[in-house]
């Protein structure tokens, strides 16, 4: 039990919208050790992106219990919550979302300025370097292709070691040459840091490539299963 | 620290994108700061001016003024001990009399005798450029004179006629240009004329009891401190009952108008801040809508609700900074291009300077409103949610921001209003207008609201079924995001302040225009001496159309103390106790008197002196029946004790004392009469010549030629404060125009999606003019009933008067209110119906 990063038990989403409420999320639990890589699969609309984000503490769950590194994440505030993502956990989007008025080189460091960190920019330039944007460090994110945007993110996302990276189908923006790019540099890192890698894919290659992976559908999740142990 | 730090990195960072999303903070802020620091920059200029030009306008270095008198022999050998000159004039109103044989023209004058020293100080200009000594000196027997052109026009006379005043006969030799020691910003009856006080000694006009002011201007060595010789001066002349002026406010009526004139356009310029403040929160609003992902993504980076706040905190602090500076910088710059202007219109002299003061309270004005309306908007940035970058609208924003913010709000508000208060100079105004504004805020907020509840249920109801372009229109209002609230509010309190001056302005014209006449007198006759009383009488009364003449004997006196204290310290600066107060005397109660307490005394009384006193000034006073006043009555000192109160109704502009004694206290004193004429107006012509020319020594006001200029004088004033609120509204249609660019992608996204479904570009422009009339008319309609709630508070409350609602102008504010927001509408519809559907609704983002 000791080595599990992330656990959910009995977890539910319900939100509330002008037609009544929905629920997004039903009665789910699972659980990943740490250092491991999930991908989590199923139709758009089953609750693959909610779920992920319930990880990262950036939903809260309408009941069960989400822990991560044995802390639930339920019991804290938005506060608390930020801080320990920063600590904690790093999340790459589909679009991106790159803060359009900072540089490359700023958006990678702006986390570990968050944290306090004194090297902020140093390691800001380690982590481009990384993913092969050295030339790339002062430019604003307009005027990166959606590629290199990715790549950003994913380095933003890594730059303070995460335990967890969350990743919300980062390649669905991108085409195939640049998703598999994407894919390559992410796995590396993640062999590098040691995180614990969970992403939404509709890609049933790219699942193929973590240790586990889950089938959503309709807020269930419906199949678990081991494929590279 | 690690937060406050980070903040400034990331808010730099944010800021390098421009000021583009600014533009409408900048404006409002700027615009606002702007008019009240060039208010104060112009009050400042003139006051300079007032202090550098003093013995200019005082004519002297001091000025020792005595009611209906001329100085004995113990004050004039102070003056002449003390001062190295002393110059002596006469003032009083007189009438100015013409005969051309055929045709006799008359006309009310301010007259004043001088001496050959005249003036100690400044210059007098005149047309033709000779010196004032040549125009009044005599010429073939006839001594000159000198008048102000609109008298001459009035008069129809020119450069070398003859006119007479009294019994003497003068000769015009030169037009009055310009009178150093005659600015006058304040109502007065009859242009001036000027001639030698030596003159004055055959006309008749100065006798026993005549209502006329001596003024001593002194000249004084260089070296003489004013303050310790006033107290001298008032020491050693202490039973004089004397007025003091000096060079250090050389005209302290020109001075106190400007003050107060500029204390009420700072109020009217702070009701501007607050429409501006209105559009700083608007434009917070939207921007930090704008960074909606970026707060998300800084969430989701780690960053707390603190940091957050911090780094908007900054950006928000910069934008005020910089609009406030824009604002000063306007303010400075604008009298200064203005001068020559301001110069020829203002009757008061201007020294042009950039005064740190007064651009300093508009700094301090424009960053406390600014900081108090984006810190509510500011408030949001921690409720934004991480979850907002993956499903847009999971963000639930609550109205009312967290106690320590909405505290902050409250107490920099609060802030706001007391440094208004207290710098303004007129603190009573201030409070009143603050708490108007805060009021139309709070009105036009709730109907503002009920607008769009209205709007919301009205585009869900079976009503506008059928008609999709006006389902659009009701619906955009009362939707999610809506613009209502700012648009309302910000050109609703524009719109209120100016309702508020036509209301009442409208309400004070027909006063003076319809009511006053109706009530009040044809005539006011003074002057009257106790030789000619009874043969006046017997002129007037039997004249045919007269219908009524009432008559009063008048003294003039000062109220020097209440029960042995001086006056102004016992009871405060109460208007009774300003100068000298008209007194009569009476062995009856004169008929109609309401005595309200105390006791008329007997007709034969002649005990020591008894007044009776206004029932409602004594009771402003704090006076009691028993108290006793010390009166200066000609010079001399009198204790009399005050027997009953009485009702005095100034309203009805007849004859009216504040105080009527016992005859025997001073019907030995030397006196004149006043009296008031009623007659048919088209008889009013024959009376004031009949009077005139039997007795050429009194002077007879007419009342319609005060109602005229009383009415200029508003008129004037009311034009002034509309000019005022004018950057009231410009900032009011800014925040429209910057709520109608914000609101553009919507339009753009709402016209694709309609033009999909087969809306025309006419029924779509149909329907966004639609939006913006009902918004404009709807903040219209709001502000005519905040102003006219305004206008019957201050009629009914300030000024004691009938309120009638005048439908005019407010008509015309609701047709302007739907006609401005239907220009800026129309000017940012060209993107809505230019759009392609397709280019906009398969990329949204």
């Amino acid at each position: 039990m000791t080595d599990l990063i992330l656990s959910l038990n009995g977890v539910s989403l319900t939100l509330a919208g002008n037609a009544g409420h929905v629920d997004i999320l039903k009665d789910i639990s699972l659980s990943v050790r740490k250092g491991e890589t999930v991908g989590l699969t199923g139709p758009s609309g089953s609750g693959k992106s909610s779920l992920l984000m319930l990880m990262g503490g950036l939903e809260q769950a309408s009941s069960g219990q989400v822990k991560v590194l044995n802390q639930e994440l339920n019991k804290m505030n938005e506060d608390q919550l930020a801080r320990f993502r920063m600590r904690h956990v790093g999340v790459v989007f589909q679009s991106f979302h790159l803060i359009p008025t900072m540089t490359a080189l700023e958006n990678v460091a702006t986390p570990l300025e968050l944290a306090g960190r004194e090297d902020a920019f140093a390691r800001a330039l380690a982590e481009l370097e990384t993913v092969g944007l050295m030339d790339r460090i002062d430019h604003y994110p307009s005027q990166l292709s959606g590629g290199e945007q990715q790549r950003v993110a994913l380095a933003r996302a890594s730059a303070p070691s995460p335990d967890l990276l969350l990743a919300d189908e980062p390649t669905g923006n991108l085409d195939a040459a640049n998703g598999a790019a994407i894919m390559e540099q992410m796995f590396g890192l993640r062999d590098r840091k040691g995180s614990t890698l969970i992403l939404v894919t509709h890609d049933n290659e790219i699942a193929r490539l973590c240790d586990k992976t889950m089938a959503m559908n309709d807020g269930r999740l419906e199949q678990m299963e081991m494929t590279a142990l | 620290m690690t937060n406050w730090r980070v903040a400034i990195r990331l808010a730099r960072r944010e800021l390098r994108s421009g000021i583009r999303g600014f533009w409408v903070l900048l404006a409002c802020l700027a615009l606002g700061v702007a008019s009240i620091a060039a208010v104060g920059t112009v009050r400042s200029n003139i006051e300079n001016g007032l202090s550098e030009q003093g013995a200019a306008l005082l004519g002297g270095d001091a000025e020792i003024e005595l009611t209906y008198r001329f100085a004995d022999d113990k004050e004039f050998q102070w003056m002449r001990e003390n001062a190295i000159g002393v110059s002596e004039i006469i003032e009083f109103r007189s009438m100015a009399v013409t005969d051309s044989g055929d045709q006799i023209g008359r006309a009310l004058t301010q007259l004043k005798g001088v001496d050959d020293l005249y003036p100690l100080a400044g210059e007098i200009q005149l047309d033709p450029p000779i010196a004032l000594a040549e125009a009044l000196a005599e010429r073939d027997g006839v001594p000159g004179a000198v008048m102000h052109g609109d008298l001459i026009n009035r008069l129809q006379i020119g450069i070398g006629d003859q006119f007479s005043l009294g019994k003497t006969l003068y000769q015009l030799n030169a037009r009055l240009a310009y009178e150093p020691d005659g600015v006058n910003t304040g109502f007065a009856l009859g242009p001036r004329t000027i001639v030698h006080a030596d003159s004055l000694q055959e006309s008749g006009l100065v006798g026993p009891g005549t209502l006329f002011s001596t003024k001593y201007r002194l000249k004084l060595p260089p070296e003489i401190d004013l303050e310790v010789f006033e107290a001298e001066t008032k020491s050693a002349l202490a039973e004089s009952g004397l007025q003091w002026t000096d060079r250090r406010n050389g005209n302290p009526s020109a001075r106190a108008f400007v003050q107060r004139v500029a204390a009420f356009l700072v109020l009217v310029g702070l009701a501007g801040i607050a429409v501006g403040g209105v559009g700083v929160a608007s434009a917070v609003r939207v921007y930090l809508e704008s960074k909606t992902k970026t707060i998300a993504t800084l969430k989701t980076l780690g960053a707390t609700r603190r940091t957050i706040f911090l780094t908007y905190l900054f950006q928000i602090g910069v934008m005020i900074a910089l609009g406030v500076g824009i604002g000063i910088a306007l303010g400075a710059s604008l009298p200064w291009l203005f001068e020559p202007l301001l110069a020829s219109r203002l009757p008061v002299p201007i020294k042009t300077a950039i005064p740190i003061q007064p651009l300093a309270e508009a700094a301090l004005y424009g960053t406390l409103a600014g900081l108090a309306f984006s810190l509510w908007s500011l408030s949001k940035t921690g409720e934004i949610k991480a979850a907002e970058l993956y499903r847009i609208g999971s963000t639930r924003l609550h109205h009312i921001p967290p106690p320590a913010l909405l505290l902050s709000v409250i107490v920099i508000a609060s802030s706001l209003v007391a440094i208004a208060t207290l710098l303004s100079g007129a603190p009573q105004i201030a409070i009143w207008a603050t708490a108007g504004i805060v009021a139309s805020l709070l009105v036009l907020g709730l109907a503002a609201s009920g607008i769009r509840l209205m709007s919301r249920a009205l585009a869900r109801s079976g009503a506008v079924r059928g008609r999709t372009g006006l389902r659009l229109a009701i619906g955009s209002i009362g939707g999610p995001n809506s613009d209502a609230e700012s648009v309302i509010l910000a050109l609703g309190l524009g719109f209120t302040v100016i309702a508020t001056v036509g209301q009442i302005s409208a309400n004070l014209n027909h006063a003076i225009i319809n009511d006053i006449p109706k009530q009040a007198p044809s005539y006011f006759v003074i002057d009257i001496q106790n030789t000619q009383f009874d043969s006046f009488v017997a002129t007037a009364q039997p004249l045919t159309g007269v219908n009524e003449l009432n008559t009063a004997p008048m003294l003039r006196g000062v109220i020097s103390q209440i029960n042995g204290v001086n006056a102004i310290e016992a009871a405060g600066t109460h208007w009774v106790l300003r100068g000298d107060r008209g007194i009569s005397y009476a062995a009856a109660p004169p008929e109609g008197t309401v005595i309200t307490a105390g006791e008329w005394w007997t007709d034969n009384y002649s005990g020591p002196p008894l007044v009776s006193f206004a029932d409602e000034e004594a009771r402003e006073l704090g006076l009691n029946i028993g108290d006793v006043l010390t009166l200066n009555i000609l010079g001399r000192e009198m204790d009399a004790t005050i027997a009953s109160f009485r009702q005095v109704e100034f309203e009805a502009i007849g004859i009216g004392f504040i105080m009527i004694m016992n005859p025997a206290a001073i019907a030995g004193a030397p006196h004149t009469h006043i009296a008031t004429i009623y007659a048919d107006d088209d008889q009013e012509e024959n009376l004031f010549r009949a009077i005139t020319s039997n007795f050429p020594n009194v002077t007879v006001i007419s009342v319609k030629e005060g109602v005229a200029r009383l009415a200029e004088i508003l008129n004037g004033l009311a034009a002034a404060i509309t000019y005022g609120s004018g950057s009231t509204l410009a900032t009011g249609l800014i925040v429209l125009i910057g709520a109608a660019a914000a609101g553009e992608r919507r339009r753009v996204y709402e016209s694709s999606i309609m033009k999909t479904l087969g809306a025309s570009r006419a029924r779509i422009l149909a329907s966004l003019a639609l939006r913006s009339t009902i918004l404009g008319a709807g903040a219209g309609t709001i502000a005519i009933v905040a102003g006219g709630i305004a206008g019957w508070a201050v009629m009914t409350f300030a000024l004691e008067t009938n309120y009638q609602f005048e439908p005019v102008s407010a008509v015309a504010i609701v047709f302007a209110g739907g006609l401005v927001s239907l220009v800026a509408g129309l000017l940012f519809a060209l993107a809505p119906l230019n759009a392609s559907p397709a280019r906009v609704l398969r990329s949204p983002d």
